[in-house]
Protein backbone atom coordinates (compact mmCIF):
# COMPACT_ATOMS: atom_id res chain seq x y z
CA UNK A 1 0.00 0.00 0.00
CA UNK A 2 1.33 3.39 -0.97
CA UNK A 3 -0.26 5.09 2.08
CA UNK A 4 0.52 4.64 5.77
CA UNK A 5 -2.03 3.07 8.11
CA UNK A 6 -2.73 6.48 9.57
CA UNK A 7 -3.49 8.00 6.17
CA UNK A 8 -5.86 5.13 5.42
CA UNK A 9 -7.55 5.52 8.82
CA UNK A 10 -8.18 9.23 8.22
CA UNK A 11 -9.34 8.51 4.69
CA UNK A 12 -11.77 5.85 5.86
CA UNK A 13 -12.95 7.66 8.98
CA UNK A 14 -12.35 11.32 8.34
CA UNK A 15 -12.87 13.54 11.38
CA UNK A 16 -14.89 16.75 11.23
CA UNK A 17 -16.38 16.42 7.75
CA UNK A 18 -19.11 18.90 6.98
CA UNK A 19 -20.19 22.48 6.67
CA UNK A 20 -20.67 25.13 9.41
CA UNK A 21 -23.55 27.26 8.21
CA UNK A 22 -22.78 30.23 10.49
CA UNK A 23 -19.00 29.89 10.33
CA UNK A 24 -16.80 32.70 11.64
CA UNK A 25 -14.30 32.07 8.86
CA UNK A 26 -14.20 30.11 5.59
CA UNK A 27 -11.10 29.20 3.60
CA UNK A 28 -11.02 27.55 0.22
CA UNK A 29 -7.98 26.37 -1.75
CA UNK A 30 -7.34 24.38 -4.87
CA UNK A 31 -9.27 23.71 -8.03
CA UNK A 32 -10.20 20.55 -9.90
CA UNK A 33 -7.35 21.35 -12.30
CA UNK A 34 -4.90 20.58 -9.48
CA UNK A 35 -6.85 17.50 -8.58
CA UNK A 36 -7.85 18.71 -5.15
CA UNK A 37 -10.17 21.28 -3.64
CA UNK A 38 -10.66 21.94 0.08
CA UNK A 39 -12.99 24.16 2.06
CA UNK A 40 -12.48 24.75 5.78
CA UNK A 41 -15.08 26.28 8.09
CA UNK A 42 -14.15 27.53 11.56
CA UNK A 43 -15.92 28.73 14.69
CA UNK A 44 -13.80 30.88 16.99
CA UNK A 45 -14.43 31.32 20.73
CA UNK A 46 -12.12 33.20 23.07
CA UNK A 47 -9.32 33.15 20.52
CA UNK A 48 -9.55 29.40 20.10
CA UNK A 49 -10.87 27.18 17.29
CA UNK A 50 -14.03 25.94 18.96
CA UNK A 51 -15.17 24.01 15.90
CA UNK A 52 -13.69 23.06 12.54
CA UNK A 53 -15.39 21.37 9.61
CA UNK A 54 -14.12 20.66 6.14
CA UNK A 55 -15.15 19.40 2.72
CA UNK A 56 -12.67 17.97 0.25
CA UNK A 57 -12.82 16.99 -3.40
CA UNK A 58 -9.73 14.93 -4.03
CA UNK A 59 -7.67 11.83 -3.57
CA UNK A 60 -7.19 9.73 -0.46
CA UNK A 61 -4.22 11.82 0.65
CA UNK A 62 -6.16 15.06 0.29
CA UNK A 63 -9.02 13.71 2.41
CA UNK A 64 -6.65 12.35 5.07
CA UNK A 65 -4.71 15.63 5.16
CA UNK A 66 -7.90 17.67 5.64
CA UNK A 67 -9.02 15.36 8.41
CA UNK A 68 -5.75 15.44 10.34
CA UNK A 69 -5.39 19.22 9.96
CA UNK A 70 -8.84 19.65 11.50
CA UNK A 71 -7.82 17.38 14.36
CA UNK A 72 -4.46 19.08 14.90
CA UNK A 73 -6.07 22.52 15.02
CA UNK A 74 -9.17 21.75 17.09
CA UNK A 75 -9.33 23.77 20.33
CA UNK A 76 -6.00 25.44 19.55
CA UNK A 77 -5.47 29.19 19.69
CA UNK A 78 -5.40 30.93 16.31
CA UNK A 79 -1.67 31.56 16.76
CA UNK A 80 -1.03 27.88 17.41
CA UNK A 81 -3.14 26.85 14.42
CA UNK A 82 -1.27 29.24 12.15
CA UNK A 83 1.93 27.48 13.16
CA UNK A 84 0.76 24.16 11.70
CA UNK A 85 3.11 23.61 8.79
CA UNK A 86 2.91 21.33 5.82
CA UNK A 87 5.84 19.34 7.19
CA UNK A 88 4.05 18.79 10.48
CA UNK A 89 0.93 17.59 8.69
CA UNK A 90 2.86 15.05 6.61
CA UNK A 91 4.80 13.98 9.71
CA UNK A 92 1.63 13.51 11.74
CA UNK A 93 0.33 11.18 9.02
CA UNK A 94 3.47 9.07 9.18
CA UNK A 95 4.63 10.40 5.82
CA UNK A 96 3.07 10.79 2.39
CA UNK A 97 4.26 9.54 -1.00
CA UNK A 98 6.54 12.16 -2.57
CA UNK A 99 4.13 13.07 -5.36
CA UNK A 100 1.33 13.58 -2.82
CA UNK A 101 3.18 16.10 -0.65
CA UNK A 102 1.39 18.97 -2.36
CA UNK A 103 -1.84 17.70 -0.80
CA UNK A 104 -0.36 18.36 2.63
CA UNK A 105 0.33 21.95 1.54
CA UNK A 106 -3.30 22.43 0.67
CA UNK A 107 -4.64 21.29 4.05
CA UNK A 108 -2.74 23.77 6.19
CA UNK A 109 -3.29 26.50 3.60
CA UNK A 110 -7.05 26.03 3.64
CA UNK A 111 -7.14 26.24 7.43
CA UNK A 112 -4.91 29.34 7.43
CA UNK A 113 -7.13 30.95 4.82
CA UNK A 114 -10.16 30.33 7.02
CA UNK A 115 -8.36 31.98 9.95
CA UNK A 116 -7.33 34.93 7.76
CA UNK A 117 -10.91 35.22 6.61
CA UNK A 118 -12.02 35.33 10.25
CA UNK A 119 -9.42 38.00 11.07
CA UNK A 120 -10.56 40.11 8.12
CA UNK A 121 -14.18 39.84 9.20
CA UNK A 122 -13.09 41.03 12.64
CA UNK A 123 -11.69 44.13 10.91
CA UNK A 124 -8.11 43.01 11.29
CA UNK A 125 -5.49 42.59 8.62
CA UNK A 126 -6.45 42.77 4.95
CA UNK A 127 -7.76 39.47 3.66
CA UNK A 128 -4.88 38.46 1.52
CA UNK A 129 -3.74 34.88 1.54
CA UNK A 130 -0.23 34.20 2.75
CA UNK A 131 1.02 33.72 -0.75
CA UNK A 132 -0.81 36.72 -2.15
CA UNK A 133 0.62 38.93 0.58
CA UNK A 134 4.13 37.62 0.05
CA UNK A 135 3.70 37.87 -3.70
CA UNK A 136 2.55 41.48 -3.50
CA UNK A 137 5.71 42.26 -1.59
CA UNK A 138 7.97 40.36 -3.97
CA UNK A 139 6.05 41.35 -7.11
CA UNK A 140 5.74 37.73 -8.17
CA UNK A 141 2.41 35.89 -8.26
CA UNK A 142 0.49 32.87 -7.11
CA UNK A 143 -1.02 29.90 -8.85
CA UNK A 144 -4.75 30.64 -9.16
CA UNK A 145 -5.57 27.00 -8.53
CA UNK A 146 -3.56 25.99 -5.48
CA UNK A 147 -2.26 29.37 -4.29
CA UNK A 148 1.32 28.09 -4.51
CA UNK A 149 4.05 30.61 -5.28
CA UNK A 150 5.01 30.96 -8.96
CA UNK A 151 8.58 31.48 -10.02
CA UNK A 152 8.96 34.12 -12.69
CA UNK A 153 8.57 32.88 -16.25
CA UNK A 154 7.75 29.30 -15.34
CA UNK A 155 5.01 27.77 -17.52
CA UNK A 156 4.04 25.30 -14.82
CA UNK A 157 3.09 25.61 -11.16
CA UNK A 158 5.73 23.80 -9.10
CA UNK A 159 3.18 23.09 -6.38
CA UNK A 160 0.26 21.59 -8.25
CA UNK A 161 1.82 20.93 -11.67
CA UNK A 162 -0.85 22.76 -13.64
CA UNK A 163 0.33 24.24 -16.91
CA UNK A 164 -0.03 28.00 -16.87
CA UNK A 165 -0.07 30.83 -19.32
CA UNK A 166 -0.51 34.58 -19.05
CA UNK A 167 -4.02 35.89 -19.64
CA UNK A 168 -3.85 38.47 -22.44
CA UNK A 169 -6.48 40.60 -20.67
CA UNK A 170 -5.44 40.82 -17.03
CA UNK A 171 -1.87 39.48 -17.40
CA UNK A 172 -2.28 37.09 -14.53
CA UNK A 173 -1.33 33.41 -14.68
CA UNK A 174 -4.14 31.01 -15.58
CA UNK A 175 -4.35 27.39 -16.72
CA UNK A 176 -3.25 26.81 -20.29
CA UNK A 177 -5.93 24.13 -20.63
CA UNK A 178 -8.94 26.20 -19.63
CA UNK A 179 -11.10 28.19 -22.00
CA UNK A 180 -11.50 31.19 -19.73
CA UNK A 181 -9.13 33.04 -17.42
CA UNK A 182 -9.40 32.04 -13.74
CA UNK A 183 -9.14 35.70 -12.66
CA UNK A 184 -11.06 37.89 -15.07
CA UNK A 185 -13.10 35.26 -16.92
CA UNK A 186 -12.13 36.55 -20.33
CA UNK A 187 -11.91 34.06 -23.17
CA UNK A 188 -8.49 32.54 -23.87
CA UNK A 189 -7.14 31.18 -27.19
CA UNK B 1 -13.96 -10.89 1.56
CA UNK B 2 -14.99 -11.30 -2.02
CA UNK B 3 -12.24 -10.42 -4.52
CA UNK B 4 -13.32 -8.94 -7.84
CA UNK B 5 -10.70 -8.06 -10.41
CA UNK B 6 -11.95 -5.58 -13.02
CA UNK B 7 -8.65 -4.21 -14.28
CA UNK B 8 -8.12 -6.11 -17.51
CA UNK B 9 -6.47 -3.03 -19.03
CA UNK B 10 -3.69 -3.24 -16.42
CA UNK B 11 -3.04 -6.97 -16.68
CA UNK B 12 -4.77 -10.25 -17.40
CA UNK B 13 -3.97 -13.51 -15.59
CA UNK B 14 -1.89 -16.05 -17.46
CA UNK B 15 -3.90 -18.63 -19.40
CA UNK B 16 -3.25 -22.10 -17.91
CA UNK B 17 -2.28 -23.42 -21.35
CA UNK B 18 0.20 -20.56 -21.77
CA UNK B 19 1.73 -21.26 -18.39
CA UNK B 20 2.08 -24.98 -19.13
CA UNK B 21 3.73 -24.27 -22.47
CA UNK B 22 6.25 -21.91 -20.86
CA UNK B 23 7.48 -24.21 -18.11
CA UNK B 24 9.89 -26.38 -20.15
CA UNK B 25 11.67 -23.19 -21.22
CA UNK B 26 12.10 -22.14 -17.60
CA UNK B 27 13.48 -25.61 -16.84
CA UNK B 28 15.32 -28.00 -19.10
CA UNK B 29 14.92 -26.20 -22.44
CA UNK B 30 17.24 -23.36 -21.53
CA UNK B 31 19.26 -23.34 -24.75
CA UNK B 32 19.83 -20.26 -26.87
CA UNK B 33 17.67 -20.45 -29.99
CA UNK B 34 20.57 -19.17 -32.07
CA UNK B 35 22.82 -22.11 -31.04
CA UNK B 36 23.34 -24.79 -33.65
CA UNK B 37 23.55 -27.65 -31.16
CA UNK B 38 20.83 -29.88 -29.82
CA UNK B 39 20.17 -27.55 -26.87
CA UNK B 40 19.43 -24.64 -29.16
CA UNK B 41 17.51 -26.09 -32.08
CA UNK B 42 14.34 -27.26 -30.29
CA UNK B 43 14.16 -23.85 -28.64
CA UNK B 44 14.41 -22.11 -32.01
CA UNK B 45 11.61 -24.32 -33.26
CA UNK B 46 9.43 -23.30 -30.32
CA UNK B 47 10.09 -19.61 -30.96
CA UNK B 48 9.21 -19.99 -34.64
CA UNK B 49 6.09 -21.98 -33.79
CA UNK B 50 5.01 -19.13 -31.50
CA UNK B 51 5.59 -16.69 -34.36
CA UNK B 52 3.27 -18.73 -36.58
CA UNK B 53 0.59 -18.76 -33.87
CA UNK B 54 0.76 -15.01 -33.31
CA UNK B 55 0.66 -14.43 -37.08
CA UNK B 56 -2.38 -16.70 -37.40
CA UNK B 57 -4.31 -14.76 -34.77
CA UNK B 58 -4.14 -11.58 -36.88
CA UNK B 59 -4.04 -13.22 -40.35
CA UNK B 60 -0.39 -12.26 -41.01
CA UNK B 61 2.63 -14.26 -42.19
CA UNK B 62 5.15 -15.43 -39.62
CA UNK B 63 7.97 -13.36 -41.13
CA UNK B 64 5.90 -10.23 -40.57
CA UNK B 65 5.95 -10.70 -36.77
CA UNK B 66 8.71 -9.11 -34.65
CA UNK B 67 8.76 -10.04 -30.97
CA UNK B 68 9.27 -7.23 -28.47
CA UNK B 69 9.28 -6.89 -24.68
CA UNK B 70 6.11 -4.79 -24.38
CA UNK B 71 3.35 -3.04 -26.25
CA UNK B 72 5.16 0.20 -25.55
CA UNK B 73 8.28 -1.14 -27.22
CA UNK B 74 6.26 -2.29 -30.23
CA UNK B 75 4.81 1.24 -30.53
CA UNK B 76 8.26 2.85 -30.22
CA UNK B 77 9.62 0.37 -32.75
CA UNK B 78 6.88 1.14 -35.26
CA UNK B 79 6.68 4.91 -34.90
CA UNK B 80 10.42 5.59 -34.76
CA UNK B 81 11.44 2.74 -37.05
CA UNK B 82 8.98 3.66 -39.80
CA UNK B 83 9.38 7.44 -39.56
CA UNK B 84 13.17 7.39 -39.49
CA UNK B 85 13.32 4.90 -42.36
CA UNK B 86 11.62 7.51 -44.56
CA UNK B 87 13.13 10.72 -43.25
CA UNK B 88 14.48 11.48 -46.73
CA UNK B 89 10.86 11.54 -47.96
CA UNK B 90 9.50 13.90 -45.34
CA UNK B 91 9.31 14.66 -41.67
CA UNK B 92 5.63 14.94 -40.88
CA UNK B 93 3.61 12.59 -38.68
CA UNK B 94 -0.12 12.31 -38.04
CA UNK B 95 -1.38 10.73 -34.80
CA UNK B 96 -4.59 10.95 -32.83
CA UNK B 97 -4.77 13.00 -29.64
CA UNK B 98 -5.74 9.94 -27.58
CA UNK B 99 -2.83 7.65 -28.45
CA UNK B 100 -1.00 5.78 -25.70
CA UNK B 101 1.96 7.62 -24.14
CA UNK B 102 4.34 5.25 -25.92
CA UNK B 103 3.13 6.63 -29.26
CA UNK B 104 2.81 10.26 -28.15
CA UNK B 105 6.21 10.30 -26.50
CA UNK B 106 7.82 8.56 -29.47
CA UNK B 107 6.40 11.39 -31.55
CA UNK B 108 7.83 13.95 -29.10
CA UNK B 109 11.18 12.26 -29.35
CA UNK B 110 11.00 12.50 -33.15
CA UNK B 111 10.01 16.16 -32.89
CA UNK B 112 13.31 16.76 -31.12
CA UNK B 113 14.95 15.26 -34.20
CA UNK B 114 13.27 17.70 -36.57
CA UNK B 115 9.97 15.95 -37.25
CA UNK B 116 6.65 17.77 -37.02
CA UNK B 117 3.41 16.20 -35.91
CA UNK B 118 -0.29 16.89 -36.29
CA UNK B 119 -2.56 15.64 -33.51
CA UNK B 120 -5.96 14.66 -34.87
CA UNK B 121 -8.82 15.52 -32.48
CA UNK B 122 -11.51 13.10 -31.30
CA UNK B 123 -15.24 13.42 -30.74
CA UNK B 124 -16.95 13.43 -27.35
CA UNK B 125 -17.17 9.61 -27.77
CA UNK B 126 -13.40 9.47 -28.38
CA UNK B 127 -13.79 8.62 -32.05
CA UNK B 128 -11.43 9.86 -34.75
CA UNK B 129 -13.07 11.16 -37.91
CA UNK B 130 -11.16 9.63 -40.87
CA UNK B 131 -11.74 12.88 -42.77
CA UNK B 132 -9.71 14.71 -40.12
CA UNK B 133 -6.86 12.29 -40.76
CA UNK B 134 -7.15 12.87 -44.50
CA UNK B 135 -7.03 16.63 -43.95
CA UNK B 136 -3.95 16.35 -41.73
CA UNK B 137 -1.91 14.40 -44.28
CA UNK B 138 0.57 16.50 -46.28
CA UNK B 139 3.02 15.51 -49.04
CA UNK B 140 5.65 15.35 -46.26
CA UNK B 141 3.69 12.89 -44.11
CA UNK B 142 5.64 9.67 -43.62
CA UNK B 143 3.50 7.97 -40.98
CA UNK B 144 -0.04 7.92 -39.64
CA UNK B 145 -0.67 6.19 -36.32
CA UNK B 146 -4.16 5.80 -34.90
CA UNK B 147 -5.00 3.21 -32.29
CA UNK B 148 -7.51 0.44 -32.90
CA UNK B 149 -8.98 0.57 -29.40
CA UNK B 150 -8.47 2.93 -26.51
CA UNK B 151 -7.91 1.25 -23.17
CA UNK B 152 -9.18 4.17 -21.09
CA UNK B 153 -12.54 4.69 -22.73
CA UNK B 154 -12.86 1.54 -24.83
CA UNK B 155 -13.67 3.26 -28.12
CA UNK B 156 -12.95 1.38 -31.33
CA UNK B 157 -11.55 3.54 -34.11
CA UNK B 158 -12.47 3.23 -37.80
CA UNK B 159 -8.98 1.87 -38.53
CA UNK B 160 -9.91 0.16 -41.81
CA UNK B 161 -11.24 3.41 -43.21
CA UNK B 162 -8.15 5.32 -42.09
CA UNK B 163 -5.91 2.59 -43.56
CA UNK B 164 -7.72 2.90 -46.88
CA UNK B 165 -7.25 6.63 -47.16
CA UNK B 166 -3.60 6.34 -46.09
CA UNK B 167 -2.94 3.72 -48.72
CA UNK B 168 -4.55 5.90 -51.39
CA UNK B 169 -2.05 8.60 -50.42
CA UNK B 170 0.84 6.11 -50.09
CA UNK B 171 1.41 6.97 -46.45
CA UNK B 172 2.26 4.05 -44.13
CA UNK B 173 -0.30 3.44 -41.38
CA UNK B 174 0.40 1.96 -37.96
CA UNK B 175 -2.24 1.03 -35.43
CA UNK B 176 -1.72 0.38 -31.75
CA UNK B 177 -3.96 -2.65 -31.24
CA UNK B 178 -2.67 -3.59 -27.79
CA UNK B 179 -6.09 -3.31 -26.13
CA UNK B 180 -7.83 -5.04 -29.02
CA UNK B 181 -5.85 -8.08 -30.20
CA UNK B 182 -6.93 -11.28 -28.54
CA UNK B 183 -10.17 -9.64 -27.38
CA UNK B 184 -11.90 -8.78 -30.65
CA UNK B 185 -11.28 -10.23 -34.12
CA UNK B 186 -8.33 -8.44 -35.71
CA UNK B 187 -7.32 -9.19 -39.29
CA UNK B 188 -4.41 -7.14 -40.61
CA UNK B 189 -5.36 -7.83 -44.23
CA UNK B 190 -8.98 -6.85 -43.78
CA UNK B 191 -7.90 -3.75 -41.90
CA UNK B 192 -5.26 -2.96 -44.52
CA UNK B 193 -2.73 -1.70 -41.97
CA UNK B 194 1.01 -1.55 -42.57
CA UNK B 195 1.99 -2.11 -38.96
CA UNK B 196 0.19 -3.17 -35.78
CA UNK B 197 1.24 -3.50 -32.13
CA UNK B 198 -0.06 -6.21 -29.80
CA UNK B 199 0.79 -7.35 -26.28
CA UNK B 200 0.35 -10.72 -24.56
CA UNK B 201 -0.57 -9.35 -21.15
CA UNK B 202 -3.81 -8.01 -22.65
CA UNK B 203 -5.04 -11.45 -23.69
CA UNK B 204 -3.95 -13.87 -20.99
CA UNK B 205 -0.34 -14.16 -22.16
CA UNK B 206 2.73 -13.39 -20.04
CA UNK B 207 3.97 -9.88 -19.23
CA UNK B 208 7.11 -8.75 -21.04
CA UNK B 209 6.05 -10.44 -24.24
CA UNK B 210 4.55 -8.50 -27.13
CA UNK B 211 4.91 -8.16 -30.88
CA UNK B 212 4.89 -5.78 -33.79
CA UNK B 213 3.39 -6.81 -37.09
CA UNK B 214 4.98 -5.09 -40.08
CA UNK B 215 3.62 -5.82 -43.54
CA UNK B 216 6.18 -7.27 -45.90
CA UNK B 217 7.77 -4.50 -47.97
CA UNK B 218 7.24 -1.72 -45.41
CA UNK B 219 10.45 0.10 -44.55
CA UNK B 220 11.45 -0.18 -40.91
CA UNK B 221 14.76 0.68 -39.22
CA UNK B 222 16.21 -1.70 -36.60
CA UNK B 223 15.16 -0.86 -33.05
CA UNK B 224 17.92 -2.66 -31.17
CA UNK B 225 21.17 -2.97 -33.07
CA UNK B 226 22.65 -6.35 -32.36
CA UNK B 227 22.68 -9.82 -33.77
CA UNK B 228 20.45 -11.58 -36.23
CA UNK B 229 17.46 -12.04 -33.94
CA UNK B 230 14.12 -10.77 -35.28
CA UNK B 231 15.48 -10.35 -38.77
CA UNK B 232 18.31 -8.15 -37.51
CA UNK B 233 15.85 -5.46 -36.50
CA UNK B 234 15.65 -6.24 -32.83
CA UNK B 235 18.84 -7.77 -31.51
CA UNK B 236 19.21 -9.58 -28.19
CA UNK B 237 18.69 -13.10 -26.96
CA UNK B 238 15.04 -14.00 -27.19
CA UNK B 239 12.74 -14.06 -24.15
CA UNK B 240 11.95 -17.64 -25.05
CA UNK B 241 9.47 -18.58 -22.32
CA UNK B 242 7.64 -15.29 -22.83
CA UNK B 243 7.47 -15.74 -26.59
CA UNK B 244 6.22 -19.32 -26.25
CA UNK B 245 3.59 -18.17 -23.75
CA UNK B 246 2.52 -15.40 -26.12
CA UNK B 247 2.16 -17.94 -28.94
CA UNK B 248 0.02 -20.23 -26.81
CA UNK B 249 -2.12 -17.31 -25.60
CA UNK B 250 -2.58 -16.26 -29.23
CA UNK B 251 -3.73 -19.73 -30.19
CA UNK B 252 -6.09 -19.88 -27.22
CA UNK B 253 -7.46 -16.46 -28.12
CA UNK B 254 -8.08 -17.56 -31.71
CA UNK B 255 -10.12 -20.47 -30.36
CA UNK B 256 -11.94 -18.72 -27.50
CA UNK B 257 -12.23 -15.13 -28.70
CA UNK B 258 -15.81 -15.17 -29.92
CA UNK B 259 -17.09 -16.88 -26.80
CA UNK B 260 -15.07 -14.55 -24.53
CA UNK B 261 -16.26 -11.42 -26.29
CA UNK B 262 -19.89 -12.51 -26.24
CA UNK B 263 -19.78 -13.29 -22.53
CA UNK B 264 -17.95 -10.09 -21.58
CA UNK B 265 -20.20 -7.91 -23.68
CA UNK B 266 -23.40 -9.18 -22.07
CA UNK B 267 -21.99 -8.49 -18.60
CA UNK B 268 -20.56 -5.14 -19.66
CA UNK B 269 -23.88 -4.01 -21.11
CA UNK B 270 -25.60 -4.77 -17.85
CA UNK B 271 -23.02 -2.73 -15.93
CA UNK B 272 -23.37 0.19 -18.35
CA UNK B 273 -27.12 0.05 -18.01
CA UNK B 274 -27.36 -0.52 -14.28
CA UNK B 275 -24.66 1.71 -12.79
CA UNK B 276 -26.23 5.02 -13.87
CA UNK B 277 -29.53 3.75 -12.49
CA UNK B 278 -28.04 3.25 -9.06
CA UNK B 279 -25.85 6.35 -8.93
CA UNK B 280 -27.08 9.74 -10.14
CA UNK B 281 -24.87 12.06 -12.20
CA UNK B 282 -22.77 9.38 -13.89
CA UNK B 283 -21.74 9.53 -17.51
CA UNK B 284 -20.46 6.75 -19.73
CA UNK B 285 -17.13 7.68 -21.34
CA UNK B 286 -16.41 6.53 -24.87
CA UNK B 287 -18.91 5.22 -27.38
CA UNK B 288 -21.94 3.24 -26.09
CA UNK B 289 -21.65 0.45 -28.68
CA UNK B 290 -18.43 0.90 -30.66
CA UNK B 291 -16.33 -0.18 -27.73
CA UNK B 292 -14.24 -3.08 -26.44
CA UNK B 293 -16.53 -5.89 -25.27
CA UNK B 294 -14.88 -6.13 -21.84
CA UNK B 295 -14.82 -2.40 -21.19
CA UNK B 296 -17.11 -0.13 -19.15
CA UNK B 297 -15.82 3.34 -18.27
CA UNK B 298 -17.50 6.21 -16.49
CA UNK B 299 -17.04 9.61 -14.97
CA UNK B 300 -18.69 9.99 -11.59
CA UNK B 301 -19.45 13.65 -10.97
CA UNK B 302 -18.26 15.58 -7.89
CA UNK B 303 -15.76 13.00 -6.64
CA UNK B 304 -12.25 11.95 -7.52
CA UNK B 305 -10.99 8.67 -8.99
CA UNK B 306 -8.25 7.72 -6.57
CA UNK B 307 -10.54 8.05 -3.58
CA UNK B 308 -13.00 5.73 -5.38
CA UNK B 309 -10.26 3.20 -6.19
CA UNK B 310 -9.06 3.11 -2.58
CA UNK B 311 -12.61 2.64 -1.33
CA UNK B 312 -13.31 -0.12 -3.87
CA UNK B 313 -10.01 -1.80 -3.03
CA UNK B 314 -11.08 -1.97 0.63
CA UNK B 315 -14.08 -3.94 -0.61
CA UNK B 316 -11.85 -6.26 -2.64
CA UNK B 317 -12.64 -4.66 -5.99
CA UNK B 318 -9.82 -3.73 -8.37
CA UNK B 319 -10.53 -1.07 -11.02
CA UNK B 320 -8.64 1.86 -12.53
CA UNK B 321 -8.99 5.56 -13.24
CA UNK B 322 -7.60 8.30 -15.44
CA UNK B 323 -7.70 10.91 -12.66
CA UNK B 324 -4.65 13.10 -12.06
CA UNK B 325 -4.21 11.75 -8.55
CA UNK B 326 -3.83 8.18 -9.78
CA UNK B 327 -1.04 9.11 -12.18
CA UNK B 328 2.42 9.66 -10.81
CA UNK B 329 2.75 12.77 -12.94
CA UNK B 330 -0.45 14.14 -11.35
CA UNK B 331 -1.87 14.88 -14.78
CA UNK B 332 -5.43 14.12 -15.59
CA UNK B 333 -5.89 11.72 -18.52
CA UNK B 334 -5.07 13.35 -21.87
CA UNK B 335 -7.71 11.08 -23.40
CA UNK B 336 -10.55 12.51 -21.32
CA UNK B 337 -9.40 16.09 -21.92
CA UNK B 338 -9.13 15.43 -25.67
CA UNK B 339 -12.77 14.28 -25.57
CA UNK B 340 -13.70 17.71 -24.26
CA UNK B 341 -14.44 16.73 -20.65
CA UNK B 342 -13.60 19.42 -18.11
CA UNK B 343 -11.03 18.76 -15.40
CA UNK B 344 -13.50 18.23 -12.57
CA UNK B 345 -15.45 15.62 -14.51
CA UNK B 346 -12.30 13.90 -15.78
CA UNK B 347 -11.09 13.62 -12.18
CA UNK B 348 -14.06 11.35 -11.54
CA UNK B 349 -12.89 8.78 -14.09
CA UNK B 350 -13.49 5.13 -13.24
CA UNK B 351 -12.76 2.16 -15.49
CA UNK B 352 -14.10 -1.35 -15.02
CA UNK B 353 -12.53 -3.81 -17.45
CA UNK B 354 -13.74 -7.40 -17.26
CA UNK B 355 -11.89 -10.67 -17.41
CA UNK B 356 -13.12 -13.86 -19.01
CA UNK B 357 -13.55 -15.21 -15.47
CA UNK B 358 -15.81 -12.31 -14.42
CA UNK B 359 -19.29 -13.53 -13.51
CA UNK B 360 -22.65 -11.81 -13.09
CA UNK B 361 -22.34 -12.17 -9.29
CA UNK B 362 -19.11 -10.17 -9.37
CA UNK B 363 -20.89 -7.27 -11.00
CA UNK B 364 -23.85 -7.63 -8.64
CA UNK B 365 -21.37 -7.17 -5.83
CA UNK B 366 -19.91 -4.06 -7.48
CA UNK B 367 -23.39 -2.64 -8.03
CA UNK B 368 -24.16 -3.28 -4.38
CA UNK B 369 -21.05 -1.77 -2.77
CA UNK B 370 -20.36 1.08 -5.17
CA UNK B 371 -23.36 3.39 -4.49
CA UNK B 372 -22.56 3.75 -0.75
CA UNK B 373 -18.93 4.57 -1.67
CA UNK B 374 -20.10 7.35 -3.97
CA UNK B 375 -22.51 8.62 -1.31
CA UNK B 376 -19.77 8.75 1.33
CA UNK B 377 -17.32 10.61 -0.91
CA UNK B 378 -19.98 13.02 -2.14
CA UNK B 379 -20.91 13.89 1.42
CA UNK B 380 -17.34 15.14 1.78
CA UNK B 381 -17.24 16.95 -1.55
CA UNK B 382 -17.59 20.73 -1.75
CA UNK B 383 -18.55 20.34 -5.41
CA UNK B 384 -21.49 18.12 -4.50
CA UNK B 385 -22.63 20.54 -1.79
CA UNK B 386 -22.51 23.32 -4.36
CA UNK B 387 -24.50 21.21 -6.80
CA UNK B 388 -27.17 20.48 -4.18
CA UNK B 389 -27.43 24.15 -3.27
CA UNK B 390 -27.77 25.17 -6.89
CA UNK B 391 -30.35 22.51 -7.70
CA UNK B 392 -32.43 23.66 -4.72
CA UNK B 393 -32.65 27.15 -6.18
Amino acid sequence: MMYTEKVMDHFQNPRNVGVIKDADGVGQVGNPVCGDMMTFYIKVKDGRLADIKFQTFGCGAAIAVSSIVSEMAMNRTLEEALKITNEKVAEELGGLPKNKLHCSNLGADALHKAIENYTTRQGGRPGKSKCEAAAAAAESCCCPYCDGPLEGGEGICQTCNVELEECPECHKATSAQEETCAHCGSKLH
Amino acid sequence: MRKVYLDHIAATPLHPLARESMLPFLKENFGNPQSLHSFGQPVLEAVEEARVRVARLINASAEEIFFTASGSEANNFAVKGMALAQRDKGKHLVVSAIEHQSVLNSVKSLERQGFQATLVPVSREALVDPQDVAKAITPQTVLVSVMLANSEVGSLQPAAEIARLCRARQVPFHTDAVAAVGNIPVDVKALGVDALSLAGDQFYGPKGSAALYVRKGVRLLPFIDGGIQEGGRRGGTENVAGIVGLGTAAEAAANELDRRAEKAQALRDRLIEELPRRVERVILTGHPTRRLPYHASFCIEFIEGEAMLLSLDMKGIAASSGSACTSRALKVSHVLLAMGLDHALAQGSLIFSLLDSTEAEDLDYVLEVFPPIVRRLREMSPLYTKYLEESRK
